[in-house]
């Protein structure tokens, strides 16, 4: 399995998702930089992605679509802050009207992408923020379904460590 | 969700929104204190840090039990189990990511 760490802080909402990808560090930031090839991977099969612009600058915007199996448009936006080719960049990723306009009203995630070169390819490190708790549980809410049966059952090791560190 | 259950997550992001009262949960998490002792730790009134400490109760973090003339506070460890399952729902969208962004690699 690529991934190699999941790190997860209660108190800051944020997952920390580690990987080890056997590519080069420039060939994992050309999947960033193709905007098909991105599309490939950022929605699961069931809610393809379409990336409709595509700006990986700083102050770039990103703007995309998943499409449900019911043929239901959901829109989303990166807002690109940083952008250090291609050790990594970081973004804002938050939820889009049907013209693809940013909706304020939603959650905001921050996500910050690092990509570093190892002997066997390249270790991306993916993290993502969320600035409240109610904003965790909107993103739930609005259509991360993937895999969101799966994961209720493993918390207890993980909180019995959350707990003794806190 | 049920009705019930839409209130309760109200209520317990509602109390997990103060810094405070995060404060409070984390000390009462790792064994009970009396309502006294907490009030000692926060610049403000016996009286604020109670109803701090009601908030959490009311959603479910915390419970209260009377000892003398004392109200002794813990943690509930299940409640605070929400955030952390949330966060178990984003892993799973991320290992279904990192598991695309391997096979595109490899082809």
């Amino acid at each position: 399995m690529p991934v190699t760490d999941i790190t997860k802080d209660v108190e800051r909402r944020t997952l920390t998702i580690t990987a080890e990808f056997a590519a080069p560090v420039e060939r994992v930031w050309a999947l960033y930089e193709d905007p098909r090839q991105l599309e490939q991977v950022w929605g699961p099969p069931e809610y393809p992605a379409t990336f409709v612009a595509h700006d990986l600058r700083p102050g770039g915007r990103m703007t995309y679509y998943m499409t449900s199996p019911e043929g239901e448009r959901f829109a989303g936006y990166w807002d690109v802050d940083e952008v250090d080719e291609p050790n990594g960049f970081a973004f804002r990723d938050g939820f889009a009207d049907a013209e693809l306009e940013p909706n304020p009203e939603l959650p905001v995630s921050r996500n910050d992408y690092a990509f570093t070169a190892t002997d066997d390819g390249t270790r991306a490190v993916f993290t993502s923020t969320f600035d409240t708790a109610e904003d965790l549980q909107k993103v739930l809410d609005m259509g991360m379904e993937e895999g969101a049966t799966t994961a209720i059952n493993q918390v207890d090791g993980f909180l019995a460590t959350n707990t003794q560190n806190a | 969700m049920s009705e019930s259950s839409e209130d309760r997550a109200d209520a317990l992001f509602h109390a997990l929104s103060d810094r405070t009262r995060r404060d409070i949960l984390r000390r009462v998490l790792a064994g009970e204190h009396s309502v006294t002792a907490l009030a000692a730790s926060y610049e403000m009134s016996f009286a604020a840090v109670q109803k701090h400490v009601a908030v959490l109760e009311r959603a479910g973090l915390l419970t209260k039990r009377r000892s003398g003339r004392e109200q002794l506070a813990s943690g509930d460890v299940e409640a605070v189990r929400s955030v952390t399952s949330m966060l178990d729902e984003i892993e799973q969208v991320w290992r279904g990511r990192v598991a695309r962004i391997d096979e595109l690699l490899l082809s």
